[in-house]
């Protein structure tokens, strides 16, 4: 079973948002890189346990400059056996699927994983368009994957509960929470890490669908107003003539 | 040209953000000088779709194949994009739901057009055509230009708000040919939760409840709040993970988003990673015994006191509300 695993570098889930050059760019002064946690946690660990369990092989892939290599590099500790970086800014969500389906299509994968959604751009996009690119069958977040031969069944989150699903290889699966347990990588891990196979692709030439021309900071929040604990009513009058929420 | 929206239904119903789209959808019609038309999926009665006339559509096409009973985002979005074709409509607009998020991006793809999904707000077309959209978890928005000729908005649900006015819709009837290659996905069971408050991602009013309920037997008391305002329970991550709360009602970055009208939050610290989930709310409540919470910071309305003792007052003035509004 050969999978591949796409995974996104995001900043760290602390980080303090804030822009320059007019609003117009992410400030990355600072900033700290890390694996998308959706990426790393669920759907890499959930690979690589069905790989120690069936046999098989897991690649990551990264649309990305080369300072992202020290994140992919982890990727690789926890336990992926290589890695591709398709060398490219990343784009829109379309230039990165099409980035992703061209790599995929030379590589007869099995199953293509992604996250939900990046918690930088929160597009849950890249997953759809890529499956659509390859004309795959897509399941998204899923919450629990196992696979028997080259069936999978799946568990998903829909609105207001799960469903049970299976799909037949090969095909594209976003994860969610639930599908495993995050790991922490190991020295060995580490180690091995630096030996295993990073290779360096180019973009195939695509254009953008989209431009962001500006970001926004939520207006700051006005002070809070603090209610007596013993006057309960005054918070309800309040929600409701005031906040006009009920 | 005309604005196509994706009008989500559930056992025969529309769905209130199927109506949010529609409202959405007639609103960028308008402001395009043209039409909004409605794309229906399943068995749905006429007078059901003839309905959505008063959230400003013109028409609903229904597409009622018996093989989409199940949801499939393959057949699906071929469905939507055929009658996007049939119709001539250059944009399409969709609740970001759970199937929306499958849908759109297939659809995008499917229609060369670009996507813009977690809209906020209608699109400024003053200079081309502009969404603005939820970053960074809540923390920021981006606005994001469409520069293709074709364009899909995903609506964040409970964001933009359903509008009713009168009028009905032509209801027409479309087939789309489907192969069994456009069903991948073979449904085998779903579960439903109980229960008859809205799912969290659609809710209006939100109760959640974090460690500061020191355990899963002294929920009643928030269950109680809930079922007087009528609202949808959610925790915090911890509670979720010891599993005094089903994993379903986990809100916060690595959990559910939510947007809801109301938040209330009981016993949580408000930590950055839980006010990601929802940061979006319109009005939030901390009810926390420590002063120093950074909840109170992110909060619109703060009690300070002990849980045990405020929930149960906050439960009897909310009932003494209800009676009166009676
Ligand atoms: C990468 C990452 C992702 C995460 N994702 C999430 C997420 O999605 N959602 C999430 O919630 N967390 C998430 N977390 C965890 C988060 O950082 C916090 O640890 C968590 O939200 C704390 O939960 P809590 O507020 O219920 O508990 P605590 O932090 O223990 O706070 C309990 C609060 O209850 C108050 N309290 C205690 N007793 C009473 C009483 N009798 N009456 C009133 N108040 C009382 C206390 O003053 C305190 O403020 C994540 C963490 C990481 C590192
Ligand atoms: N630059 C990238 N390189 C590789 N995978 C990515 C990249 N950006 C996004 N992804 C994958 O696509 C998923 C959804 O991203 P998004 O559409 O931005 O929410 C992520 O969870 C990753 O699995």
């Amino acid at each position: 079973m050969k999978f591949l695993v796409c995974i996104s570098v995001v900043p760290d889930t602390t980080t303090k948002i804030s822009f320059v050059d007019g609003d117009t760019k992410f400030n990355t002064d600072k900033v700290q890189w890390i694996l998308n946690p959706y990426d790393e946690w669920y759907a890499l660990v959930r690979a690589i346990e069905l790989k120690e369990a069936n046999g098989g092989s897991v690649t990551v892939i990264n649309v990305g400059g080369a300072d992202n290599e020290q994140v992919i590099r982890k990727a690789l500790a926890i336990g992926a056996d290589d890695a591709i970086r398709v060398d490219a800014e990343p784009g829109d969500p379309f230039y990165v699927a099409s980035q992703i389906a061209n790599a995929a299509k030379s590589g007869s994968y099995d199953v293509v994983m992604f996250g939900k959604e990046t918690i930088s751009y929160n597009g849950s996009n890249v997953g759809g368009m890529t499956a659509e690119l390859l004309g795959l069958p897509f399941v998204s977040y899923a919450s629990k994957l196992e696979m028997a031969a080259s069936t999978a069944t799946i568990e998903r989150e829909i609105e207001g509960g799960k469903e049970i699903v299976e799909v037949n290889t090969p095909f594209v699966c976003s994860a969610a929470k639930g599908m495993a347990e995050a790991r922490i990588p190991n020295m060995m891990g580490i180690m091995n890490a630096k030996k295993k196979p990073l290779n360096v692709v180019a973009p195939v030439s695509v254009s953008n669908h989209t431009t962001i021309v500006k970001y926004e900071l939520p207006p700051a929040k006005s002070a809070c107003k603090m209610i007596n604990p013993d006057n309960m009513d005054e918070l309800v009058q309040l929600l409701h003539n005031e906040a006009k929420v009920i | 040209m005309a604005v196509l929206f994706y009008a989500e239904a559930s056992n025969g119903k529309v769905k209130k953000n199927g109506l949010e789209a529609a409202t959405y959808a007639s609103k960028v019609a308008a402001s395009l000088g043209t039409q909004a038309i409605g794309i229906a999926v399943g068995d749905i009665a006429d007078s059901e779709l003839s309905a959505l006339g008063a959230y400003g559509a013109s028409k609903v096409v229904k597409v009622a194949d018996a093989k989409l009973e199940n949801f499939d985002s393959q057949a699906y979005a071929k469905v939507i994009a055929e009658v996007a074709k049939s119709t001539g409509s250059d944009v399409v607009i969709i609740s970001q739901s759970l199937s929306g998020k499958a849908i759109a991006p297939r659809l995008s793809v499917k229609l060369d057009a670009g996507l813009v999904s977690g809209a906020v707000a209608l699109p400024d077309t003053s200079n081309g055509f502009v969404v603005k959209k939820a970053a960074f978890s809540g923390k920021a928005f981006a606005h994001v230009r469409i520069d293709t000729a074709n364009k899909i908005v995903a609506v964040v649900p409970n964001s933009t708000g359903v509008e009713k006015k009168e009028g009905t819709a032509a209801v027409e009837t479309a087939s789309v040919a489907l192969s069994d290659a456009d069903f991948g996905v073979k449904v085998k069971e779903v579960k439903r939760q109980s229960g008859n408050v809205l799912p969290l991602p659609e809710a209006e009013l939100v109760v959640s409840a974090g460690r500061g309920m020191k355990g899963p037997e002294n929920w009643g008391i928030v269950e109680d709040l809930a079922n007087v305002l009528g609202a949808t329970t959610a925790c915090s991550r911890p509670v979720a993970d010891i599993g005094w709360r089903p994993h379903h009602e986990h809100v916060g970055q690595t959990g559910v988003a939510i947007r809801p009208n109301l938040y209330i939050a009981i016993g949580i610290s408000g930590a950055i990673q839980h006010l990601a989930g929802v940061n979006q709310s319109k009005v939030i409540v901390v009810i926390n015994k420590d002063a120093e919470a950074p909840f109170f910071k992110a909060a619109d309305y703060g009690v300070l006191g002990d849980a045990f003792e405020v929930i149960p007052k906050l439960t009897e003035a909310f009932k003494k509300f209800k009676a009166s509004q009676h």
